[in-house]
């Protein structure tokens, strides 16, 4: 478990209790920046609790999360708005919105509701960004859930943060579409210079797409490493307690785990 | 119909229920009817705006659309404090205690209590707002109860004392009284003009209003005070009002797809200063007194907004 000085989001000795249970238990580490960094582990292992408590939408028992330098709690709510963003997996919603007043809303940090010209070019963007430009004015939830959930990832592009965290964005989407998310992210990651972490289930999904895996399994971090060095059946098996065979083709490993 | 034609509609329509309730029949005494008609309209139109920023800012924060303040329990407290008072004075009650205090002592009650509910659901621990409306019914039915109770054991003659506090009635006005919640009620408004904006937000759900920068928990407990005095001050003037939230807020929702809030409160309480006028106009000249407002609105309100779900389903399939 390495731990670098340049990354800005470190944490120390998080602790999680749910009455007696520990989720978590004194999990230090750090994001590598300008990269994707995926949470694995099977369920229970704690992923969703890491990424609340990082994303403040959670408050943590112990331990503490340094963002920039400077603790997550200290800062405003709105200035961290800017900087981090984060998407939750269920993403129902009664309210009557279009694909663009939803992604209208991802620049609420910086307009408070009164949306200027750049205000709404970034939107633009964002929607241009996730291909979203055909359903601009379609209700979000006559949208099928792929494509809410590209809305959705477009109102977190709209908010133009450094770090961006995300709970299982492929929850319930079909091959395409995961793929083409995954693909969103690591465009922002490549050309626009954005930290994101996720929280994942499909290996394949993480070996492709991520460069760092975070692997977890009974409230602790088990692993903390490059895509390459976690990506082995002795490490896969220990986290997830199944077989594995890795396939490599065109330097590019596959997991299999049907049948073994 | 376009949205603008809508809105335009619905100010006529406000405009002209204003000008029948005025001049409807006026008789003689001008001077004498129109004054008290000014009171009353003026109370509805209070009443009215109060009841639709409640319930809009409260079926936001809960994310519900079927919910309205009462079920915090205000109501009942208020019931119970006037029973109470009944209880133990008889029927010298209104007597002993001038309008003027019965006003207030309520509304400290009601605001009491929902202070004291709060800090009983968020002081110790964290928890989540359905904690505090669980707890705000279970308090009112416990409130109710005892009302019920006293209710049973008293002399039917000043049962028939309490009885005017429990339904809505715009007649027994007091121009003081009057005075004093206009300049609360308008003093929470203006509060509340500042906040609006992050109703929208709010509406999305605690995630995502966290994620976008707002400080959620303050917010909450902001809009929850202002949900109580405006509860409290229109229940103290005039009685258990807030079942006309229910009704007024969804027939906005119905009529104007708007999810921008600052338009919804406005016109949601047009919509409900247009029922009470129109039910206090029907109660007076047409029903002669002999029902309350409540019924007629719910009644008349209630097959409309039948009708507006029934249409809607026709549209969809």
């Amino acid at each position: 478990m390495e731990f670098k000085k340049e990354n800005k989001l470190i944490f120390q000795g998080l602790v999680k209790e749910y009455g007696k249970k520990r989720v978590i238990d004194k999990l230090d580490g750090s994001v590598v920046n300008n990269r994707i960094t995926s949470l694995i582990g099977p369920n229970g292992a704690g992923k969703s609790t890491l990424l609340s408590i990082l994303s403040r939408l959670l408050k943590q028992d112990g331990g503490e999360v340094s963002f920039m330098d400077k603790s997550l709690h200290v800062y405003k709510s709105n200035e961290l708005a800017q900087k981090l963003s984060i998407l939750k997996q269920s993403n129902q919603t009664d309210v009557k919105l279009t694909v663009k007043d939803l992604v209208a809303f991802g620049r609420f940090p910086y307009s408070k509701g009164r949306m200027t010209e750049t205000d709404w070019q970034k939107v633009q963007e964002a929607i241009a960004f996730s291909d979203l430009e055909d359903l601009t004015d379609a209700y979000i939830d006559e949208l099928s859930g792929g494509q809410r959930q590209r809305a959705f990832i477009s109102m977190i592009i709209a908010q133009d943060t450094e770090y961006i965290l995300l709970d299982e964005p492929l929850n319930n989407l079909d091959m395409k579409h995961s793929v083409h998310v995954m693909k969103t992210l690591r465009r922002l990651v490549d050309e626009l210079g954005k930290t994101v972490v996720i929280v994942i289930h499909e290996i394949n999904f993480a070996a492709q797409y991520s460069d760092y895996i975070i692997a977890m399994k009974d409230g602790k971090i088990r692993y903390n490493d490059e895509v390459n060095h976690i990506i082995r059946p002795e490490i896969l098996r220990e986290i997830f307690g199944i077989e594995f065979d890795i396939i490599e083709k065109n330097n590019k490993k596959i997991c299999n785990y049907f049948n073994l | 119909m376009k949205q603008g034609n809508k809105i335009i509609l619905l100010i006529v329509l406000l405009v002209v229920s204003i000008v029948f309730f005025m001049t409807y029949h006026m008789g003689n005494n001008l001077d004498y009817v129109l004054s008290r008609r000014s009171i009353r309209l003026a109370t509805m139109t209070i009443v009215g705006i109060s009841v639709a920023f409640s319930s809009v800012i409260f079926q936001t924060i809960t994310n519900n659309r079927i919910l309205t303040p009462s079920i915090m329990g205000y109501e009942s407290i208020f019931i119970l404090f006037q029973t109470l008072i009944v209880f133990f004075y008889g029927d010298k009650a209104f007597k002993v205690i001038s309008q003027q205090e019965n006003f207030f002592y309520a509304v400290l009650l009601m605001l009491g209590f929902s202070v004291f509910m709060y800090f009983l659901i968020f002081g110790r621990q964290r928890k989540n707002i359905f904690y505090l409306l669980l707890m705000g019914m279970v308090m009112g039915t416990l409130f109710n109860t005892l009302s019920q109770f006293l209710h049973v054991i008293i002399d039917p003659n000043e049962f028939s004392i309490v009885q005017n506090f429990m339904f809505v009635s715009f007649a027994k006005m007091n121009v003081k009284l009057l005075g004093i919640a206009t300049i609360t009620s308008i003093g929470t408004l203006v509060l509340t003009l500042r906040y609006l904006k992050y109703l929208d937000v709010i509406a999305l759900g605690k995630d995502h209003a966290i994620n976008l920068g707002l400080d959620y928990n303050k917010l909450i407990r902001t809009f929850m005070l202002i949900i109580a005095l405006l509860v409290s001050v229109s229940t103290a003037l005039v009685g258990p009002i807030t079942f006309l939230g229910i009704l007024v807020t969804n027939l906005t929702y119905e009529l104007f797809k708007t999810n921008k809030h600052v338009q919804t409160v406005w016109l949601c309480s047009a919509v409900s200063c247009i029922c009470l006028i129109t039910g206090q106009f029907f109660v007076e000249h047409i029903l002669s007194f002999s029902t309350t407002v409540s019924i007629v609105i719910n009644f008349v309100g209630g097959i409309y907004f039948m009708y507006l779900i029934w249409s809607s389903r026709k549209r969809i399939s």
